[in-house]
């Protein structure tokens, strides 16, 4: 049987991923969820052995091909200011934000 | 022909003999924009426009006076006798999924919609060091989820030079379809799942899905960080090759673009494929659908003409003295879409979290009490469904009590993917191939509207090119044929890793046997 994602299981997504959906769209995208699920469950059925190891990507990175990394040194970035200036809302080098969510403790 | 429609080529010779400027060619490209494009794709494109169904629309910005600059550059070296860098005075597009320093750098994403990129990726530095004149950022679907453009956030999107009622593919539609339409001579597209390899079969062009790691990702907005591979859009096999040895190589600030030396992919391109061992696979002529009815995954044969074209283009390559070995299994190729849903989107996910309206693209300007709200309403408004979509699987199927079910069994099958192509590829093996000669696509390109909304259907048109994106192997898409309707139809070959310069070789010889046939005379829509 398919795994089925509730409303509940949804919204706790939702939360999750930093998101705000409204009741239409919620019902719209866990209905594609589900629709896709249904794809994915193709690979519940495929025999795996034990030993089949997990590939994170396809390509083997040899010792020939991978670079070597860079000495650990830090190099100050030339004009910080132009990245500062991208943030919305930002004062003397510091981004402004709203402060975080406050809870009172028992 | 017009300047535009030349082959990077025959630019490189025109202007070294002096018998073109660059600031020709790149008038003859802004002509040709102008001619067919209409509107670029715009975040409020308000009622539709008369002319909008007959247009390409492949922008969404043109940066005229920054190639203008660039060509007076190539001009001013050409009169004081430098050497021209191998691009010179080639006009070239840009997926919008690239960042390019003092441009609207956008992801095709209202959330990235007011984001100018500070820096410039690899791959468009070196195309520019190398003379290439950019002549805009073109359209995508957003954040390259998708395999028609029609997901981007800046509307109307691409439409299909060669029928306009059609979709050029995706999610490098801008890409393909501004190469076919003659407003670009080059363009730089991504494949993570066949988002170059698709819309070139759609559109009649040539794509290149190089090797995982050989071009750097330095400067690509990511979405499958495992999965993603910059690669060139151009009309003939020549000028891929020229593209993909311009951008290819190590790069300091990617640890995972491959140290493995960049090959001259020019030097034996037309040493022709006599002796190569060129394989078919019965997996690859059957396609995967969910059955309307019932939801059942079934399995149903390629459309006639498409097996019509890969044979026809096997049959071809036979004669000049490729052995073709049939019946070669590849059984876990229709395991690569339900792969892909958990292993791309886990990735997806994790490369959006950095999207909270805090640093950099859009925050809300709803009033928020603090700032999980903040991070809330600036995601939800400033992402499309589609990302949105592909966040809430990932974190679905990552979670702690699915993971063991849904991403480590991907990751295991993804291995299982991967093993298809070394047992075919392996040369002690019992096929030894040089290549997997493949369709590119279940389907020609469909109309526009027809399948955008059914995500899963949507995906499935990747069936075909996905594999290659698993195991990370290399594979190229060129034009093999029209169907009944006179759309384009892509044949796909497939190597193993780091063999670019064969398939290439392949790709040429086919190009140049089929010169002459009736299929290469015919134009697109847009240019007849």
């Amino acid at each position: 049987m398919t795994e089925q994602i509730s409303p509940e299981t949804f919204a706790h997504l939702v939360e999750l991923a930093a998101l705000d959906l409204d009741a239409d769209q919620a019902e719209y995208l866990r209905g594609e969820l589900n629709h896709q699920l249904k794809a994915i469950s193709e690979l519940a059925a495929i025999p795996l052995d034990e030993d089949v190891p997990l590939s994170s990507h396809g390509v083997l990175y040899t010792p020939e091909i991978s670079p070597e990394l860079r000495k650990d040194d830090w190099k100050p970035y030339a004009n910080p200011a132009e990245i500062i200036a991208q943030a919305p809302e930002s004062d003397q080098g510091y981004i402004i934000v709203p402060d975080i969510p406050h809870t009172t403790l028992e | 022909m017009e300047l535009c429609d030349l082959s990077a080529f025959e630019i490189g010779q025109l202007l070294r003999e002096k018998r073109a400027s660059a600031a020709e060619v790149l008038d003859s490209a802004l002509e040709r924009i102008q001619a067919v494009d209409g509107r670029a794709g715009v975040l409020e494109p308000g009622e539709e426009q008369a002319e909008d169904k007959q247009r390409v629309h492949a922008f969404i910005t043109l940066t005229a006076e920054r190639a203008r600059q660039k060509a007076a550059e190539v001009d001013r070296q050409l009169a004081a006798g430098e050497e021209l860098g191998p691009l010179a005075g080639v006009p070239v597009t840009v997926k919008d999924i690239f960042c390019v320093a003092g441009t609207p750098s956008t992801a095709a994403s209202r959330i990235l919609a007011n984001f100018t990129a500070p820096y410039t990726a690899t791959p468009v530095a070196r195309m520019e060091a190398a003379g290439a004149i950019m002549v805009g950022k073109v359209n995508l679907d957003e954040f390259t989820y998708g395999s028609s453009n029609e997901s981007s956030a800046f509307q109307p999107s691409p439409r299909n030079p060669w029928d306009t009622s059609r979709v050029p593919g995706g999610s490098s539609g801008g890409s393909a379809a501004s190469v076919a339409a003659g407003e670009a001579v080059l363009s730089l597209g991504t494949d993570t799942a066949g988002s170059v390899r698709q819309p070139a079969a759609f559109c009649g062009v040539v794509g290149v899905k190089p090797t995982y790691g050989r071009v750097s990702r330095f400067g690509l907005i990511a979405f499958g960080s495992s999965l993603d591979c910059p690669g060139p859009v151009a009309r003939t096999v020549r000028d891929a090759a020229l593209m993909l040895k311009v951008i290819a190589g190590a790069d300091p600030n990617d640890s995972t673009a491959a140290a493995a030396a960049v090959p001259d992919y020019l030097a034996g391109l037309e040493d022709g494929v006599r002796g190569l061992r060129i394989g078919l696979s019965p997996d690859y002529f059957k396609i995967t659908f969910p059955d309307p009815r019932t939801g059942e995954y079934t399995q149903q044969p390629l459309p006639a003409e498409i097996e019509a074209a890969v044979r026809k283009a096997a049959a071809q390559l036979a004669g000049l003295g490729v052995e073709i070995i049939e019946d070669v299994p590849m059984p876990n190729t229709r395991y690569g879409i339900p792969v892909y849903f958990v292993v791309s989107r886990v990735e997806a996910a994790s490369n959006l979290h950095r999207y909270d309206g805090v640093k950099y693209g859009y925050r809300t300007n709803d009033p928020v009490k603090d700032l999980t709200e903040l991070y809330r309403k600036s995601r939800m408004q400033g992402f499309g469904p589609q990302p949105k979509l592909r966040i809430l699987m990932g974190m679905y199927v990552s979670a702690a009590q699915y993971s063991a079910q849904y991403y480590k069994r991907a990751l295991k099958v993804r291995t299982l993917i991967r093993r298809d192509f070394d047992q075919a590829f392996d040369p002690h093996g019992k096929y030894r191939l040089d290549a997997l000669l493949t369709p590119t696509t279940p389907t020609s390109a469909f109309p526009m509207g027809a399948v955008y909304g059914d995500s899963v259907l949507m995906q499935y048109a990747d069936q075909l090119t996905v594999p290659a994106n698993h195991a990370g192997i290399p594979g190229i898409s060129v034009p093999g044929g029209l169907d009944a309707d006179g759309l384009p139809i892509g044949i796909q070959l497939l190597g193993p890793d780091f063999s670019e310069a064969t398939l290439l070789r392949i790709g040429r010889s086919f190009e140049q046997a089929t010169e002459g046939e009736e299929w290469r005379k015919a134009r697109p829509m847009v240019l007849r």
